[in-house]
């Protein structure tokens, strides 16, 4: 329904106003917090205009942290979350599309199981079986470890169901012209399944890129080292309990930085993204 | 260049299915065979095989000398044209026609220049830096055909290449792959429902039905003689008219003494009949009285549709535009050479 009528955008754009206000004034008012000293908030007087300390507090937060209980600077924080999100995201797609390739494109004994039991660990989120990955994670030496942090959520029954619905909609005369061209199972999805599921890959990607950047239970079990925290988990521990003094511009500054990687990648892929969730054309 | 051979070649589908039900034929070197047939009659299936790209339950394909029963597809030599062109949708067409002779890891100057040629023949050289999204039907169709005579393949298979085009595109098509075929001498197997590039195309038509070939020869040949009532409605339009008589009828009707006793189908072509007055004489033909229930004037001809008072519709094909009008009374004369005669059963000609 495409109507044209010169005041009948003016609703909808207020609607759309209203609703971007809501979302954007806390991230306004924590950016207007890590440019004040710390002592403003803490009055209970929160300004609605910039501060004039926003590069001190910016350096202090990357290099030199709180002076509180968490010591390690943010930068260290900002790495391992971005190393946690990037080996999550990467791993998810590798593992997913290979899966999916092989249940969609090959015969082989017990395949719809293998597909079933992929598709039931939908409802096994690393939430419901935390013990007992902690307790693997735990034997196999893997706490304070980047391979801790990421390989148990690696795996993915979504990722792998979206790629097998990919790869439905591939014709089979593309196989099978594939095949009289001579380009053999690795062939076939190197040259024409990988570039194909590119823009699926993108919106994909970013997606899980927040999915693991996001992650917060499971970083907490599996870190116990101060410089192998993540940035979300970081933040929750800069916020101290009463008697001590939080320091609010660095609790805002370090939210700043936490949600750049993110906004980054959004709209890095943008366009990949948009095409991946619309695009039906094979 | 080779001959295609299918020795009672059988296809059973997982479930049971039997697609092929032992089709044995021959296609010399350089013919051009066309599979024609109603839909879901394997057509598909039996291309397919030869191609490669299904396995054959039972029998034995060759291709030029070789037995090709357990050899990959792109060993047997072949290049197949798909109905939706199945072309690679994120590579140029330059890509989509180099892509096979690259990964037989052919010389790089040889693949441009026969990319090159293929394109020139074709006509598609403005379009060799395109993605196949950026052509219309037309072309996708020539960047297939180029994909398929860049590899000079021992035989060339087509399932239904024009069948997504209109109508005027696929006749310049359809002259254009009986062009290229003789310039090129490739034997081909053209699969199709479409009569029309049936006859057009064939150097040998063989008409299959559920499974099974109906009839092989050459279109005319089929055309004049079908050999079963199946492709007797199949080959022609409009359709033949059959008029199912038992007993003495046919035998009385056509005054040959070789009829079976317990009846024959008869059959018409609509341009074998003509319309005369009520009560005209048969003069030697046969005459079917009939009653004119509707006219379809297309312009160089029209099609008279009416029913005999022996109960069978019937078609007429007059040419012009002259016809009698619906509800009129007629009479259908056609000579005693024009029939065809089958057995009851419509399996047989006599
Ligand atoms: N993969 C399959 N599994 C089971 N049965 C199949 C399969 N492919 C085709 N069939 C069946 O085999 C029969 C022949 O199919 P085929 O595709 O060869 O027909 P066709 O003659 O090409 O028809 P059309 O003119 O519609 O393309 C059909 O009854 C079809 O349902
Ligand atoms: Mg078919």
């Amino acid at each position: 329904m495409v109507e044209n009528r010169p005041f009948g955008n003016i609703l909808p754009h207020l609607i759309l106003w209203i609703g971007i206000a809501i979302v954007a004034f806390p991230v306004y008012l924590a950016f207007v917090g890590s440019t004040h000293e710390p002592t403003i908030i803490a009055n209970g007087q929160m300004p609605l205009l910039p501060g004039p300390h926003l590069v001190e507090n910016y350096y202090r937060t990357l290099f030199i942290g709180t002076s509180g209980t968490t010591r390690e600077p943010v930068y260290t924080m900002l790495l391992n979350s971005f190393v946690m999100a990037m080996a999550i995201a990467c791993g998810k797609i590798f593992i997913s599309i290979l899966s999916a390739y092989a249940i969609v494109y090959f015969k082989f004994p017990l395949r719809m199981t293998a597909f079933w039991v992929i598709f039931i660990t939908l409802m096994l989120p690393v939430e419901v079986r935390i013990y007992p990955t902690y307790k693997i994670a735990a034997d196999l030496n893997l706490l304070d470890t980047y391979a801790g942090l990421t390989l148990p959520l690696v795996a993915s029954a979504t990722a792998t169901l979206l790629f097998r619905q990919f790869f439905m909609t591939v014709p089979d005369e593309l196989v099978e012209a594939s095949r009289i061209d001579g380009a053999g199972p690795f062939r076939f999805f190197f040259d024409t399944l990988l570039p194909l599921a590119r823009t699926n890959m993108a919106a994909l990607f970013v997606i899980l890129f927040i999915y693991g950047w996001n992650q917060y239970l499971w970083p907490l079990l599996i870190t116990t080292r101060d410089d192998m925290q993540t940035i979300v988990i970081g933040i929750k521990k800069m916020i101290v309990t009463s008697d001590a003094l939080t320091e609010w511009q660095i609790v805002m500054a370090t939210a700043m930085l936490a949600m750049l990687p993110p906004v980054l990648v959004v709209i890095a892929m943008q366009k990949l993204f948009v095409r991946g969730l619309v695009e039906t054309e094979k | 260049m080779a001959e295609v051979t299918l020795k009672d070649v059988r296809k059973i589908y997982p479930g049971g299915v039997e697609a092929v039900k032992g089709i044995t034929f021959d296609v010399p070197d350089g013919h051009f065979c066309v599979l024609v047939g109603p839909s879901g009659c394997g057509k598909s299936t039996l291309l397919r095989m030869i191609a490669g790209v299904e396995t054959i339950s039972s029998g034995e394909i060759r291709i030029g000398e070789r037995v090709v029963n357990d050899i990959e597809p792109s060993e047997r030599d072949i290049a197949m044209v798909f109905q939706n062109y199945a072309l690679y949708p994120h590579m140029r067409v330059y890509d989509n026609m180099a892509y096979g002779l690259r990964n037989r890891k052919m010389d790089k100057a040889e693949i441009d220049r026969r990319v090159r040629d293929a394109a020139r023949i074709l006509e598609i050289e403005p379009l060799l830096d395109r993605k196949p999204r950026a052509l219309s039907g037309g072309q996708r169709q020539r960047v297939a055909m180029g994909r398929a005579i860049v590899r000079s393949p021992k035989a060339f298979l087509f399932d239904e290449p024009l069948s997504n085009l209109d109508a005027k595109l696929r006749v310049s098509m359809r002259v254009e792959i009986r062009k290229l075929q003789k310039t090129f001498g490739t034997t081909s197997v053209y699969v199709t429902h479409d009569q029309l590039e049936a006859m057009t195309l064939a150097d040998m038509l063989v008409v299959m039905n559920a499974g099974r070939v109906e009839q092989i020869g050459a279109p005319l040949a089929v055309y004049e003689k079908p050999a079963t009532t199946f492709v007797a409605t199949f080959i022609g339009a409009p359709a033949m008219n059959l008029l199912t008589m038992s007993g003495a009828e046919p035998a009385l009707l056509l005054g040959n003494g070789s009829i079976p006793s317990e009846g024959a189908i008869i059959g018409i072509r609509p341009e074998d009949l003509a319309l005369a007055p009520p009560g005209a004489p048969a003069d030697g033909g046969i005459a079917l009285p009939l009653t004119v229930v509707a006219v379809e004037r297309v312009g160089p001809e029209s099609f008279v549709y009416g029913t005999l008072d022996r109960g069978d519709s019937i078609i007429v094909r007059l040419p012009g535009t002259h016809a009698p009008a619906p509800g009129e009374r007629a009479v259908a004369v056609a000579s005693r050479a024009k029939l065809h005669v089958f057995s009851a059963d419509g399996g047989r000609r006599l």
